[in-house]
């Protein structure tokens, strides 16, 4: 399993690299390969982030696998942050239209447990600290 | 005559399955570590059947496996409902074993949190499978918008489960339940103290009527 941070390694790059993911990229992948992919940025010290999110029954999966890749001193999980719902949003009749409460069309952010941190969070506006590890 | 008998009874079987009343509801108790879950199993299961569900503590992830609590009938009101009470772990998105390590040592702080995790999925597994509704609950004094909870809402909602909010531990002096109402306001709140005993009328009257 690759290590939570690269800051052991001297020849990895002195920051935190971000991988910003398309909802075009995400649109062709299962369930799995988009878990396995942000999981394996995620071990990598990489800070994930999704155009569009994930489904709720892939963010409950996505819950499960990360709870079978905890590993004491290695992996201590994930952080996660979207929007909480939006009611205005979500009932609005566009919203109904587009299935607007299907959608995960939210923006969402994923990272390592032990290298971001929640600074405050509401309905527009997700602060959060990055570190190296 | 003894065949007779057989057949009567036979039929009496199949007749008492056929007005039998409904299979009891399986009713999660779900939430974030330490809000209270197991209290509120606990508390609801001894006034109506007088046994606990599980051990209570103050340290979180005390409930690392899904337990079950059957046929418990619930009345008030002239409304009544049996449910399961499944008392489910925390759900996070994360554990580490340091957090228990002042109150443990690293060997059993390791082992509890290796048991955390599999908990925490067997949870997601009995929501994506197993439960009919849930009652979902929050300490007051805890700001309720995480990602923990606007995800696992999200879940229940996409299922199409009945939830019931529980903003709990109302004792606490810096209990609000106003915050827990705005941050959900799609779905009824009910206030209590599962461990003082606050509230526990509306809370039962609540459960009987919504999941009855």
């Amino acid at each position: 399993m690759p290590k939570a941070t690269n800051t052991d390694d001297p020849d990895a790059p002195d920051g935190v690299q971000i991988d910003l993911i398309s909802g075009e990229r995400m649109d062709g992948m299962a369930t799995m390969e988009k878990i396995r992919m942000i999981l394996d940025g995620v071990h990598d010290g990489n800070i994930v982030i999704l155009e569009e999110g994930l489904t709720p029954d892939e963010e409950s999966r996505l819950i499960e696998v990360t709870m079978a890749e905890i590993s004491p001193d290695e992996f201590n999980g994930i952080e996660i942050e979207t929007y909480p719902k939006s009611e205005t949003r979500n009932s609005s009749l566009l919203g109904r239209i587009m299935g607007g409460d299907e959608s995960a069309a939210k923006l969402t952010v994923i990272g390592p447990a032990n290298q971001i941190e929640t600074l405050h969070k509401d309905e527009t506006l997700i602060s959060a600290l990055v570190s190296r590890d | 005559m003894g065949l007779f008998t057989e057949l009567k009874d036979s039929i009496s079987r199949v007749t008492d399955r056929l007005f039998a009343e409904e299979e009891p509801k399986r009713i999660g108790i779900y939430g974030p570590p330490n809000a209270g879950k197991t209290t509120l199993a606990n508390r609801i299961a001894r006034d109506w059947t007088g046994d606990a569900v599980g051990a209570e503590s103050h340290i979180p992830h005390e409930t690392r496996r899904a337990r079950r609590k059957e046929n418990v009938e619930i009345e008030r009101n002239g409304k009544s409902v049996t449910i399961d009470i499944v008392d489910t772990p925390g759900v996070t998105t994360k554990v580490d074993y340091e957090e228990f390590t002042d109150e443990m040592d690293e060997d059993d702080a390791i082992r509890r949190s290796r048991e955390a995790t599999e908990g925490v999925a067997e949870a997601m597994h009995w929501l994506r499978e197993d439960v009919d509704g849930v009652i979902y609950v929050l300490d007051s004094a805890e700001d309720p918008i995480t990602q923990v909870n606007t995800m696992l809402i999200g879940i229940i909602e996409s299922r199409d489960l009945p939830v019931l909010i529980f903003a709990n531990k109302i004792d606490l002096d810096e209990a609000s339940v106003k915050r827990i109402e705005d941050a959900f306001p799609q779905h009824k709140t009910v206030p209590l103290s599962a461990k003082e005993g606050e509230n526990m009328d509306e809370v039962y009257a609540n459960i009987a009527e919504y999941f009855g």
